[in-house]
């Protein structure tokens, strides 16, 4: 068993070095497929990153009466957030709010003058976050209760509802659309890697009926090309690897000053997840097409 | 040890399924244990389909073939190989392995049985140094000529010590004086105490064997004496 085991290996090795122009075409074919597996991975990360940023921007806000006691609001926050659509809930003061307001018109001496006159004029708002643009209509139930009804001067989610909406519908559409956009591609390249495959070993394709005739098992003969193949895997992995590293370094800060994510860090935080996808598509592909290919010729 | 009986062969013409090729028309003989056969039979004669028949490269159109009372056409696919581990090939194309060397291609056999890295070691050279290509050990095969490659494709099929040597115009591509050598080499593998069937259409060849002769023409078997001569 050791013995068949290491002429096995020692066949693919040599299957591997002594065709190493086809070696070499089938790891280059292997590095473009497997890099462009990974970028998806890391694609995915800077668009949830960019959607992510984007819904931070989207909230509501509900303002209360002049009259309306602090400890009341506050009270009305506590309970808001226990509304498990609510993912974030914000208290702003009649205080804050003025000086949010004076700090934006501070230089429209108009705005600055009339408020001089008319003194604080804003009132005291809860500042709302949900998780889904759906779920904002239970965030308006909940004011719509008597309890708070009285208390609540304003809610603006019906001024917002269009913008809240086209922001969401545009994040599942980007989400949907990369998800078919990355499938597709991930065939693509997976065909593509099998057909490199496929051939060099077309091209051993007579030898394969030369050592069924002389009577070496179907097992016998197709390890040494299924270790070929995942050698070219293993190296176009690393090669891949490499590649991509250099890539998230090297592209970081621009992407970064573009949209404000961090690729060179992101890349660091899932390396993992980027080695065990670079590695399976390497291995499972350079295993699998080979063990299928040699399959054909293997009817002698 | 071989027989066929009532063995039939017959493909499409150019893959057309309307016209017929017989490659083996109804072809009944047996071959015993020791025995120097050799298959006489002009180019297209049927002699390289019975071989292939025998090596369960193909399924007979119809009739039955055994080897040591074993039907070659009941053995599953993926078994064929212990049928041809008992055999040893000779073709006239050689069909070396172009990415071994001449030691490594004959060390493969070795190695498919799984013998021994001794044995290896061992049986390699020797059995190099009979076919006479000792210093050739480490030569690929397009780095040989056609006898050389010849005889590193007998030593192949000798080295795993088979019960049969089938040789299909081992000689087809050589000139007079390897020709001489080769057919040296077979009947000193048959004295040995190996069968061998030799299938050929060099007269001089058969005339001088002096050994069984079956005659084929258009797929049938048309005379089998021993101590036959080249009739056609």
């Amino acid at each position: 068993m050791f013995t068949a085991l290491k002429r096995i290996i020692r066949a693919g090795w040599l299957n591997f070095s002594r065709h190493a122009g086809i070696s070499a075409a089938t790891i280059f074919i292997m590095v473009l497929t497997i890099t462009m597996i990974s970028s998806l991975f890391l694609l995915k990360g800077v668009s949830e990153f960019l959607i992510a940023t984007l819904q931070e921007k989207v909230d509501i806000s509900v303002y209360f009466k002049a009259t309306t006691e602090e400890d009341d609001i506050l009270r009305a926050k506590d309970e808001l957030a226990k509304v498990p659509e609510v993912k974030e809930v914000r208290y702003i003061s009649r205080e804050e709010a003025l000086a949010r307001f004076i700090e934006r018109y501070k230089n429209n001496e108009t705005i600055m003058e009339s408020l001089r006159e008319i003194g604080n004029p804003l009132l005291a708002s809860l500042n709302i976050k949900a998780w889904q643009a759906s779920q904002y209509s239970a965030v308006t139930d909940f004011f719509d209760k008597p309890v708070y009804k009285e208390l609540v001067d304003k809610v603006d989610y019906q001024e917002r509802k269009p913008v809240i909406e086209k922001v969401f519908s545009l994040s599942a559409n980007v989400n949907r659309t990369g998800l078919i956009f990355a499938a597709v591609l991930a065939v693509f390249a997976v065909l593509v890697a099998f057909n490199a495959i496929r051939m060099a070993i077309h091209d051993s394709r007579e030898e394969i009926g030369v050592m069924r005739l002389v009577g070496a098992s179907n097992l016998f003969i197709r390890l040494p090309f299924v270790l070929q193949g995942s050698l070219c895997g293993i190296i176009a992995g690393l090669l891949s690897l490499t590649l991509l590293a250099a890539a998230a370094y090297f592209l970081s800060p621009k992407v970064e000053m573009i949209s404000g994510f961090n690729l060179w860090q992101y890349f660091n935080a899932n390396f993992r997840i980027v080695l065990a996808i670079d590695f399976a598509a390497a291995i499972i592909l350079g295993i699998f097409s080979s063990a299928i290919a040699v399959r054909k010729y293997l009817r002698v | 040890m071989i027989v066929f009986n009532n063995v039939s062969k017959i493909y499409p013409a150019g893959g057309c399924r309307d016209s017929l090729t017989v490659a083996l028309d109804s072809v009944s003989f047996k071959i015993s244990k020791n025995e120097f056969v050799s298959i006489a039979g002009r180019s297209g004669a049927g002699k390289t389909t019975l071989f292939r028949l025998l090596m369960a490269e193909e399924k007979p159109t119809k009739g039955r073939i055994f080897f040591d009372d074993q039907d070659v056409q009941k053995i599953r696919p993926g078994k064929v190989y212990r049928l041809r581990r008992r055999l040893g090939a000779v073709f006239q194309d050689y069909k070396l392995l172009r990415d071994k060397t001449a030691h490594e291609n004959i060390a493969y056999v070795l190695e498919v049985i799984g013998a021994n890295r001794d044995e290896i070691e061992r049986d390699v050279p020797e059995v190099l140094r009979i076919v006479g290509l000792a210093d050739k050990a480490n030569n690929f095969p397009h780095e040989l000529s056609g006898g050389e490659r010849q005889r590193v494709a007998i030593a192949r099929a000798l080295i795993h010590r088979p019960e049969v040597i089938l040789a299909d115009e081992p000689t087809g591509n050589l000139d007079p004086y390897n020709t001489s050598e080769i057919i040296k080499l077979l009947l000193k593998i048959h004295e040995l105490g190996t069968t061998v069937v030799l299938a050929t259409h060099n007269k001089e060849i058969i005339n001088s064997l002096r050994k069984r002769v079956i005659s084929l023409e258009n797929g049938k078997v048309i005379r089998d004496e021993e101590n036959g001569r080249f009739i056609l």
